[in-house]
């Protein structure tokens, strides 16, 4: 069989993967983005208790691979009465990874609003909640958009690693394909394919974006 | 007599084991115009600091209007309201337009009427020669125009004391003479009360009530503001006047 043909038939089992994997980062990285937005505004009031769970769990969650944290979820958790099937452990997995990293893109942009701009603000009495609410956090989300865009990119393709667990999205798909009619140039090739249709028009609409909060939301 | 707006007594402060503040004493009248001067890193900044609560200080009290400040957070907001302060670096808030940025003082914090908060904003705006851009964004406007915004956002809230800490510093040569005509009516004209850091000993010549001259953390001298340029009371002071070649 030539190539082309390969491809052809192939193509509607990785169309499914393809819309699995979007599916599956969609729900991953607003999930991670609630998460985060929530850990970070714990950090930044410094909330007693939640606060310092929220920074543990920021430590875990970013110092373990996300390979050993879905080995967790889908094996080790059942043994604790907890069973989720492969793409909730996945989702679940993806949530738990990317919070921390949204969190910290977050923390980032509330950390680079100037300290005299904090003490302007304070100056002309404002409480610590106007303080964020009308300083801190408009320009803050502002300053996060670079680290949230990175982590969106980076997020998707983290799902590639759902393939551990038996979820049937687009690296998984392509390895059971090889697996079954080794085949690896073809399927690789449109692994590669699936990847960039998402990730390069992604990776420039957020560029724009970057661009567009840096010169044009406020003024011009 | 007029008033004691301000007072400090015995006023201690540490960075660390760094002892910057010793033992600061003065008091400031209504109507009054203090000049702090004094080398870099003599403690003016952190001493203006001190009166809003912007840092803390280790021993020794703020008075404001006859009442010692328990230092807490909450109390220093609610006097911040009344103690007006502008700083070197403008910090116009970015994201807010210059009518925002004065309003938000007034109508957030003090719970003015907007329409109230407003008419008071455009005529601090027309003082400063400023009326019409009211709804121009900071990065719009030079460094001269926002620091006469930030003195508009400060006197927008009827701030019975201002702080100016060494606002003309980071100006342009051609927009310090504007800035500091804007705080020299104020003195005049509305008699404001207020206390003014800078290095433009021709400005504070003009109108300092009284200087207090600092070194080291400590008030080397009290002076009357004529007093003080003409005949320095201590060796330091003088060495520092003649340096200063105005």
């Amino acid at each position: 069989m030539g190539s082309w043909q390969i491809i052809q038939q192939s193509l509607p089992l990785f169309e499914k993967g393809f819309v699995l994997t979007l599916w599956l980062s969609f729900v991953g990285i607003i999930g991670s983005i609630i998460v985060g937005l929530i850990c970070s505004l714990l950090k930044y009031f410094q909330v007693p208790v939640l606060g310092r769970l929220a920074a543990i769990y920021v430590e875990i969650s970013r110092n373990t691979p996300l390979l050993v944290q879905l080995f967790f979820l889908y094996y080790a958790f059942p043994v604790f009465g907890f069973k989720l099937n492969a793409e909730m452990c996945g989702i679940v997995g993806l949530i738990f990874l990317g919070g921390s990293y949204m969190s910290e893109g977050f923390n980032g942009g509330f950390d680079g609003v100037s300290k005299t701009q904090v003490e302007t603000g304070k100056a002309i009495g404002l409480s610590r909640l106007q303080l964020a609410r009308y300083v801190v956090f408009p320009q803050g989300f502002t300053l996060s958009v670079p680290a949230l865009a990175a982590n969106i990119i980076f997020l998707i393709k983290e799902t590639s690693i759902f393939t551990v667990i038996a979820i049937p999205e687009l690296t998984n798909t392509a390895l059971d394909l090889i697996g079954m009619y080794y085949r690896s140039n073809e399927y690789l090739f449109m692994l590669v394919i699936g990847y960039a249709i998402i990730l390069i028009p992604l990776s420039i609409i957020l560029t724009i974006l970057e661009k567009r909060v840096r010169y044009g939301t406020f003024g011009n | 007599m007029a008033k004691e707006v301000i007072k400090v007594a015995n006023l201690e402060k540490y960075y660390q084991k760094r002892h910057v503040l010793h033992e600061i004493n003065f008091s400031i009248h209504e109507g009054e115009v203090v000049t702090l001067l004094g080398p870099s890193g003599s403690g003016k900044s952190t001493l203006i600091r001190c009166l809003n609560g912007l840092e803390p200080y280790q021993k020794g009290d703020v008075i404001f209007n006859g009442e010692k400040v328990v230092p807490t957070e909450k109390n220093w907001q609610q006097i911040r309201q009344k103690i007006g302060m502008v700083f070197q670096s403008y910090d116009l808030f970015p994201n807010l337009t210059v009518l925002e940025n004065i309003l938000l003082g007034p109508v957030k914090v003090q719970h003015q009427s907007r329409e109230e908060a407003k008419v008071n904003a455009e005529r601090l705006l027309a003082q400063v020669g400023l009326q019409d851009y009211e709804n121009v964004y900071p990065r719009q406007l030079s460094g001269g125009q926002k620091q006469r915004i930030a003195i508009v956002r400060a006197l927008a809230l009827k701030p019975e004391l201002m702080l100016f800490d060494e606002v003309t510093a980071s100006l342009d040569p051609e927009m310090v003479r504007g800035v500091l005509n804007i705080i020299s009516n104020l003195a005049q004209d509305s008699n404001m009360t207020m206390i003014v850091v800078t290095h433009e000993m021709n400005f504070a010549q003009q109108i300092a009530d009284r200087v207090l001259f600092l070194e080291d953390g400590h008030i080397l001298e009290q002076t009357k503001g004529d007093q003080f340029f003409k005949q320095p009371q201590t060796d330091r002071a003088k060495a520092f006047l003649e340096s200063m070649d105005f």
